[in-house]
């Protein structure tokens, strides 16, 4: 580990504090609509669909329009996938997508999962790129945003159930959020020699000789809806680490921030709408802890190495020249810093997107993207995604700690009840139910195993990779994994949806009961939600439900293999 | 007395639940505890692997059979648990079956006629009928006075020996079956069938026999199926994870993980947690009507207290004399004192108290009606004899004294006594005002002396009567503040006594000339803020409010609608147990989340133990997680689920009890149990379950 290096990731943690708060009012100026900069277009778009804008839905309505919204768009993204052949905008005459990807293709993009298991630049036309995928970027994104708003209107509100408008959250999220930040971080990414064209592929002869083909296309414009919308679907198939995508030190710092970005600042806005602006600032802290436990721990592991490599006579020590450590997998213009930090921010945050190859990470390396989607998507967290798990992991912290001080638990002023503690745990169920129940059956059998590049615990990690990462709606791959198979299609595409709507339906239930409840007034027998002891609990809820719950094949996964290279074995 | 203080560890009632215990494991009565049906299930599956064990001669069947024993030892302890709670509450409920009477009673034909008597035995008698009970009689059910006045020993409901009376009309009417009448008689009207009286509500309700689960159990009871469903996904993956890894854990292995893992510490402890307290209450004499409204009484933010009897003493004291100008001090207090020698009224005795303590004026021979009567009696000086005549209090003339011969003496309201000297021709002087005012604003009441010396009457002076607030109260409001808890006063007292009175004794909010209707405006408003009310009460007028109110605490001496009325019944009727009622709330919400807190932090340990084990043949480098240095996989699994089985048994103790529960703010609280049952439920583990594994290995069980 070098000055450097960790300079680096203290100034990504200072800016990403920097945007929270001026992000954080903005969001709540959209949300409650008092920002209206483009309400012609806003209103023309309510007329064109028959919007009534006015409409305070009740908890039932708002999933119901969320579900109808997505089942629709996956299936027209479905279809186009399938017929792109013949539709324009495809200068290489791309073949239609075959059913399997294309069903696991449009659940993924509808989840904000992005998990991909073809190459894009191979696979998708621009039209494809540009109209389904693009649109599920910003789509899903905004989906996940107006979800958590739900959720925090349910926990500030006094409203039999009503916690918004499903169609004026979503609209005014892509028109007023997504859509202008991306614009100016695309532009950003052009300025620093990201592309965006429309151009012929390249052959260029490279300095061996050889003869290469340089895959091109609107990168930047994808690349900056990618991030924000924390979508990590990559334009190219190497994602984030190919030069295209990810050109300079500039373009990684900003893609992380965007990433970052919009889950940080709805902590503002929780504070900001429950009227309780410590508590935004105590959830943000406990986001802090674990992300900078889990980077740590990455870039210690691998600013380490591995001690095979040093017993093989390899220099591993870091000096000017040479980064030491574990260097496979990763690219030479990031090192080992960034990459260990890129790894954390997009797998703690569910976006996805890779600068190097979580694969070729060491074992504990390697655990830290996997256990940070295990824990459940909530450090920052997808946007949306990320603030209403981790609310649905307070009322968790709450109703146990808030036994302890002698009261019926209350959160904000709202008793955590029957079904509240129902539906979060419904909530809570899910995720490990799909990971573990799908990893384990994959395990043993067939269809499973064919898919491995590699035996032993390395190979388990790569199941519990590719299963956590889809129902964490990550999207992110171990890699070694080959996905495009019938099995691995079928149900890492179920897998997304399970993971993204069997979550969201108890999460926003969760948020019509809570908003049908009144107030308790708080006094000094109230369960603080804004002190530091706040902040330590609910990270150790976070971290024991989380560990306890996958330690077991993590056992025989990442950790037995961290065992297994001390002793000199690899996998 | 009939409830009864016990022993936490009573041998009768140990010895019944160690029975008992083995009749719950009946699946129909496990399936309400989630948790433990899957320990029971688990202990199955193991006795059935056991047995083919044995069998098959394949194995290890002496581990095997360990691991069934401690498993089943797990089950059986949980429910002696609930036992134990149980067996409290029916011990409790024995001793009050006794009083339930099967005596004769007279049922009258005509409440009027009390010659229209027939006998019948007291379980025939039915809701409406009329009886006569004389001086000896057991009263034979629940009712309410029609007609009489007697004295009624109640000891066999309250404990409290005292007799109390028990008249027809007002707030004194009601009379409970099994209670004795001492002297003189009553006609009840029956209010309630054999079955439905007090002391069979009482009975079912000490017995658990009605006994719901409370909401906040039936949501911890969610949580904690929850986790169990998490853990059994866990250990049930883990076995296709371990064939991928080319190791087979033993079905008894992986039942042994997954019941370390589950909350089995707090879900077998769950429901004696919520019988007993239940039971703490009953030990304070307060009877609850449902485990809800104890859990409702741990979330009270305002308490609403009476100021008298609550606050205050029951009575008024003197505590100054403050003569008018040219009267001496000692010649007030000397004829206050007189004034007050026939006032048998806690008043009266209080000034003759002040007189002899501040002035050494002694008290003067009395009997009743008339008598002598030595005036001016300093120390060892004769005084003169008088023949007095007393004057008592009238609710027309306000006032109270003495006539002795000549010397008439008056002491009362000061307009009223004003009147009297005016009446006379006498003269009120001007300064008499401003003394009566700056008593009143201090919250006492003025009682104003004057005499009629064979002449015109004169006012002599003041004497300041103030109602006494209780010792230590003031603290004890304090940290019902630190708890978040407001107080407010009820009164009847005008709002300028009100103030000084609530200023004294540190409530935070006062309601002054309260009438019922103000008092349930008050509740309504303090619910609509999001606060929960508790109160207690006695009077009929008090009912509406109480059935309002979240906890209603009435009291036993009360009247049949207030009974009804409230939530819960204090025995004693002694409102200020309206405190430790609250206090019993939280501790038994305490309880459970520290015990929840406890038992999930308890599985890092548990992991350590059980999972390097599992995989060691496998993968011998898991040993490095092996922390505890366990001896062998074998020990290390036994170890783990005799710790889990053993730390039940010991937290019996502490369900029953509960934990300690001192006043302070929440973050305080917080922060100890945080410390004790989550710092200790992390570590207390490592060293058990360490322990266990040297004491197996020495007793060579492994």
């Amino acid at each position: 580990m070098t000055i450097g290096g960790w300079s680096q990731i203290g100034l990504f943690a200072l800016l990403v504090l920097v945007i929270t708060k001026p992000l954080g009012i903005y969001l709540v100026r959209v949300y409650d609509g008092s920002t209206r900069w483009l309400a012609p277009v806003e209103q023309l778009i309510y007329r064109v669909c028959g919007v009534d804008s006015a409409e305070d839905q009740h908890w039932t309505r708002y999933a119901g329009a969320l579900l109808l919204f997505s089942a629709a768009s996956m299936l027209l993204t479905y279809l186009v996938l399938r017929t792109q052949h013949v539709l324009p905008l495809d200068p290489f005459h791309r073949a239609s997508v075959v059913d399997r990807q294309a069903f696991e293709t449009a659940a993924s993009f509808t989840t904000n999962t992005n998990w991909q298991s073809y190459s894009g630049e191979t696979t998708m036309s621009y039209f494809s790129q540009m109209t389904q995928l693009a649109f599920h970027n910003f789509a899903s994104a905004a989906v996940g945003m107006a979800a958590a708003v739900a959720l925090v209107r349910g926990i500030a509100r006094r409203s039999a159930g009503r916690i918004g408008n499903f169609w004026v959250d979503l609209t005014r999220g892509t028109l007023y959020v997504l859509l202008p930040l991306s614009l100016l971080l695309a532009l950003l990414f052009v300025q620093q020699g990201m592309i965006q064209s429309f151009a012929p592929y390249r052959t260029v002869t490279t300095l061996e000789g050889a003869k290469q083909v340089l895959a091109m296309g609107p990168v930047a414009s994808q690349e900056a809806i990618k991030q924000l919308g924390t979508n990590g679907g990559g334009f190219f198939n190497a994602n984030a680490a190919h030069p295209f995508e990810n050109p300079t030190p500039w373009t990684n710092l900003w893609s992380m921030l965007a990433i970052f970005a919009i889950p940080a600042a709805l902590t503002y806005l929780l504070g900001r709408m429950v009227n309780d602006q410590r508590h935004g600032w105590a959830v943000l802290a406990a986001m802090y802890v674990l992300f900078l436990a889990g980077v740590t721990i990455a870039y210690w592991s691998e600013a380490r190495g591995n001690p095979i490599h040093e017993s093989r006579g390899i220099d591993v020590a870091t000096t000017a020249t040479n980064p030491g450590g574990n260097m496979e997998g990763k690219e030479v213009r990031f090192g080992i810093a960034t990459s260990a930090l890129y790894a954390t921010v997009t797998t703690d945050a569910s976006c996805g997107a890779v600068n190097s190859m979580h694969d070729s990470f060491t074992p504990l390396g390697g655990l830290v993207p996997l256990l940070n989607i295990q824990l459940g998507e909530v450090v920052f967290g997808g946007v949306g995604a990320g603030l209403y798990g981790i609310l649905v992991m307070v009322v968790l912290t709450v109703f146990i700690a808030g036994l302890m001080v002698g009261r019926t638990p209350e959160y904000l002023g709202k008793k955590i009840q029957t079904r509240e503690v129902q539906m979060a745990m419904l909530y809570v169920l899910v995720f490990p139910a799909a990971i573990l129940t799908l990893s384990g059956a994959s395990a043993v059998l067939h269809g499973g195993l064919a898919g491995l590049a590699n035996a032993g615990p390395h190979g388990l990690s790569e199941i519990l990779y590719a299963f956590s990462s889809t129902a964490g709606n990550n999207g992110s791959a171990f890699a070694g994994l080959t996905g495009s198979t019938y099995y691995y299609n079928t149900l890492l595409g179920l897998n997304t949806l399970i993971g993204r709507f069997a979550m969201m339906v108890p999460m926003l239930a969760l948020a019509g009961f809570l908003s049908e409840k009144r107030t308790v007034a708080e006094s000094a027998g109230t369960f603080p939600v804004n002190t530091p002891i706040f902040v330590a609990l609910l990270v150790a809820v976070i971290v024991i439900v989380g560990a306890l719950t996958f330690f077991p094949a993590l056992a025989l996964g990442p950790i037995v293999e961290h065992f297994l290279m001390q002793a000199g074995r690899l996998f | 007395m009939a409830l009864t203080q016990r022993p936490l560890f009573d041998p009768p009632i140990v010895r019944r639940a160690l029975r008992d215990a083995f009749g719950k494991l009946h699946p129909r009565h496990m399936v309400r505890n989630p948790v433990m049906f899957v320990v029971l299930v688990g202990s199955a599956l193991t006795t059935l692997a056991l047995a083919r064990d044995i069998i098959t001669r394949q194995g290890s069947v002496g581990f095997t059979l360990q691991l069934a024993l401690w498993l089943w030892f797990t089950v059986y302890f949980a429910n002696v648990a609930e036992a134990m709670a149980e067996g409290r509450g029916k011990a409790q409920a024995d001793s009050l079956r006794a009083t339930r009477t099967h005596t004769m009673a007279k049922r009258l034909e005509d409440p009027t006629d009390h010659l229209s008597g027939e006998p019948v035995p007291a379980p025939a008698l039915r809701r409406g009928d009329f009886v006569l009970c004389g001086a000896g009689d057991v009263i034979p059910g629940d009712g309410e006075v029609v007609e009489g006045v007697a004295s009624v020993d109640e000891s066999a409901i309250t404990g409290e020996s005292a007799p109390v009376i028990r008249e027809s009309g007002g707030d004194r009417s009601a009379v409970t079956g099994g209670t004795r009448v001492l002297s003189d008689w009553l006609v009840i009207r029956i209010t309630a069938n054999p079955g439905e009286t007090f002391i069979d509500r009482m009975i079912a309700l000490v017995e658990g026999a009605q006994r719901r689960k409370t909401p906040n159990e039936i949501a911890l009871t969610i949580l904690l199926s929850g986790l169990t469903i998490i853990f059994l996904l866990a250990v049930a993956t883990l076995a296709s994870f371990a064939r991928y890894s080319g190791a087979a854990p033993s079905v008894p292995v992986l039942i042994a993980l997954l019941v370390c893992l589950i909350p089995t510490t707090i879900g077998g402890l769950l429901s004696a947690i919520g019988i007993a307290g239940m039971d703490r209450l009953i030990q304070h004499n307060v009877i609850a009507m449902s485990g809800r409204s104890v859990e409702a009484a741990g979330d009270v933010n305002t308490l609403l207290l009476d100021k008298t009897g609550t606050i205050t003493l029951g009575n008024r004291q003197a505590v100054e004399f403050i003569p008018v100008p040219g009267v001496s001090v000692e010649r007030l207090a000397d004829r206050a004192q007189l004034a007050s020698l026939p006032d048998e009224t806690p008043e009266g005795r209080s000034i003759v108290v002040l007189a002899k303590e501040k002035f050494g004026i002694r008290g003067r021979a009395l009997a009743e009606g008339r008598t002598l009567v030595m005036t001016g009696g300093g120390d060892g000086v004769a005084g003169e004899r008088h023949e007095a005549e007393f004057v008592p209090f009238s609710a027309t003339t306000r006032m109270s004294g003495v006539n002795m011969g000549k010397l008439h003496l008056r002491k009362g309201a000061s307009d009223a006594v004003a009147r009297w000297v005016r009446e006379h021709r006498g003269e009120v002087p001007g300064d008499l005002a401003p003394i009566v005012e700056r008593i009143a604003r201090q919250g006492g009441t003025p009682l104003v002396v004057a005499e009629q010396d064979n002449g015109t009457p004169h006012v002599l002076g003041v004497v300041h009567l103030k109602d006494v607030v209780k010792g230590g109260i003031r603290e004890r409001f304090d940290r019902l503040r630190a708890m978040g808890i407001r107080t407010v006063m009820i009164t009847g007292d005008n709002p300028l006594t009100a103030a000084a009175i609530a200023q004294e004794a540190g409530v935070d909010d006062f309601l002054a000339e309260a009438t019922p209707e103000e008092k349930m405006t008050l509740i309504k408003r303090e619910q609509s803020g999001g606060r929960l009310v508790a109160m207690t009460g006695d009077g009929t007028n008090d009912a509406p409010a109480l059935a309002q109110a979240d906890v209603g605490v009435a009291m036993n001496s009360g009247t049949q609608a207030a009974k009804e009325a409230g939530n819960m019944i204090d025995l004693d009727s002694n409102p200020t147990k309206l405190i430790e009622v609250v206090e019993i709330g939280k501790q038994l919400l305490m309880t459970r989340g520290a015990l929840t807190t406890f038992s999930i932090a308890n599985d890092v340990a548990k992991y350590f133990a059980i999972v390097p084990a599992m995989f060691l043949a496998t993968y011998p480098v898991l040993d490095a997680l092996n922390v505890m240095r366990l001896h062998s996989p074998a020990s290390a699994i036994l170890s783990a689920v005799i710790f889990n089985a053993l730390i039940i048994i010991a937290l019996i103790p502490l369900a029953l009890r509960g934990v300690t529960y001192r006043p302070a703010p929440a973050a305080v609280i917080l922060r100890r149990n945080l410390l004790v049952y989550g710092l200790g439920g992390l570590l207390l583990p490592f060293v058990g379950i360490k322990v266990i594994d040297v004491l197996l290995v020495s007793l060579r069980l492994v």
